[in-house]
């Protein structure tokens, strides 16, 4: 029992300590946190477009708008429809061809035209859960549609929608794991190069999951937090 | 003041409205009373064009409101209106709700607006309650929060949909009160209810709205005591 476990640790000493291996997970991991922190604001901006498209043109007859909420429609459709992995591939070898392309760049950007169509669902539905008669409320009193939105309808949605911003954002920084397969030397990758290193994968893989785990778990914290914050000024 | 012309509405094949044609003057009390689903409701939310019609014409102060030309912003601040949810703004203190449409379109300054909103809080007797948000108050309290919401716009014309059927009773009365004394100040008013008493009091004309029309209309008196329309006589027969 004690030599299984001697065995263990020697296995995850190796893993991390010999040739200053943590530095590879180091360097990995700031490559995720940069990857997943760009990608987020790509995503929102492209959320917050697509949200704006997508409820906007409900209630509008301006032809132009009908036709960008068609390409909103199928954008989110298809990108929700299909796997990330996938996305990455195409998105790689159709833009990235040049082999001097920013990693963090094809990264963030894979990431973030993936996160963005989550995020503007996020938004339409957090949107859409306010009750019709606050709209017709601000309009019944002369507001305009944008007025009434801006000073009423989204102070409300906000509410509903931050937390769901940050859950999207939690398995963002997951999912980041993935761009490892266009070789961007994320968390993953790194960790798959110290297995290719020691002969033995499986260690650096978990030292790789503990290092997600602590990242995922600390942002949940952070978004507990916030979240008691907001309730506290919602007890009116 | 308010002109419909041959009015008509039909959601996706259901005609709700079958052709109105009313002419409501200045200082007019009309009360409009029917059976759910009569297209009562429908009827109100045309005048401000919060349902569109899909035929005929809204003429108000002299100007088509149908013609998809005009400005229905600037012709909704003219027209109060209450809902039977009352639709406060939850997030904004009752001050708030009141100044919130007067200031946002420039009608009047901050300041003037919160002397507004104090006046009118006296006036329906809710002079504390300025910083209290919606959902601390009673549904009546809410309700009449609601109507000086309306008047803070100053507007020409109220309309209220079923302003006391979300109401407990025994808060009907108050709401109902509020109502009476606009309506002696010599307020136009539009209501929508089923508050009988309300009706035969208060109001100067009442229509019965059945299936999409103008079943009968008369004065108060005429209307509860010899009321002509087979469905009307049902309907009273059955709610008074």
């Amino acid at each position: 029992m004690a030599q299984w476990f001697k065995k263990i640790c020697d296995a995850f000493y190796n893993a991390w300590v010999p040739e200053k291996r943590y530095l590879a997970y180091l360097s990995g991991l700031r490559m995720t946190l940069r990857i997943a922190l760009f990608a987020v604001m790509i995503g929102i901006a492209i959320g917050i477009v697509l949200a704006v498209i997508k409820v906007s043109a409900k209630h509008s007859k301006s032809k132009v708008l009908k036709a960008l909420a068609v390409f909103a429609n199928l954008y989110t459709t298809v990108i929700r429809g299909t796997p990330m992995i996938v996305q990455i591939m195409i998105i790689y070898n159709l833009i990235f061809t040049s082999p001097n392309s920013n990693p963090v760049v094809i990264g963030a950007v894979c990431c973030g035209i993936n996160s963005g169509a989550y995020v503007a669902e996020i938004i339409r539905a957090g949107i859409e859960s306010i009750p019709v008669g606050q709209m017709e409320a601000g309009r019944s009193l002369g507001l305009s549609y944008s007025m009434t939105m801006r000073t009423i309808i989204l102070p409300q949605a906000v509410k509903n929608i931050l937390p769901a911003l940050g859950n999207e954002f939690i398995s963002l920084v997951k999912e980041t794991s993935v761009i490892s397969v266009i070789a961007v030397n994320d968390l993953m990758k790194m960790a798959g190069y110290v297995g290719s290193r020691t002969w033995d994968v499986i260690p650096p893989y978990v030292i790789a999951a503990a290092i997600y785990l602590l990242m995922t778990l600390a942002l949940t914290r952070l978004m507990g937090a916030f979240e008691r914050r907001m309730a506290k000024s919602d007890r009116h | 003041m308010i002109v419909t012309k041959d009015l008509k509405k039909h959601f996706a094949g259901h005609e709700v409205l079958r052709g109105i044609s009313q002419h409501i003057v200045k200082g007019e009390k009309v009360v409009i009373i029917g059976p759910s689903g009569s297209g009562k409701s429908t009827f109100l939310r045309c005048l401000n064009l919060l349902e569109e019609p899909t035929g005929g014409e809204i003429i108000f102060e002299g100007k088509t409101i149908t013609d998809p030309k005009v400005n229905i912003d600037q012709i909704r601040q003219k027209m109060g209106m209450v809902f039977q949810q009352f639709n406060l703004f939850p997030m904004k203190t009752v001050r708030q709700n009141i100044t919130l449409a007067p200031v946002l379109l420039k009608k009047m300054s901050q300041e003037q607006a919160d002397a507004r909103a104090e006046e009118l809080l006296k006036r329906i007797g809710l002079p504390d309650k300025a910083d209290s948000y919606p959902g601390m108050l009673s549904g009546g309290q809410q309700q009449r929060i609601a109507i000086a919401r309306a008047l803070a716009m100053n507007p020409d014309v109220m309309l209220f949909d079923e302003p006391t059927s979300a109401l407990d009773p025994e808060m009907v009365g108050e709401v109902l009160a509020i109502m009476k004394e606009l309506a002696q100040e010599g307020m136009t008013m539009v209501v929508v209810t089923h508050e009988m008493g309300f009706a035969r009091e208060v109001g100067s004309r009442v229509l019965f709205i059945d299936e999409g029309i103008v079943a009968e209309e008369n004065t108060p008196y005429e209307f509860f005591n010899s009321p002509q329309n087979p469905r009307l006589q049902d309907f009273l027969s059955k709610v008074l």
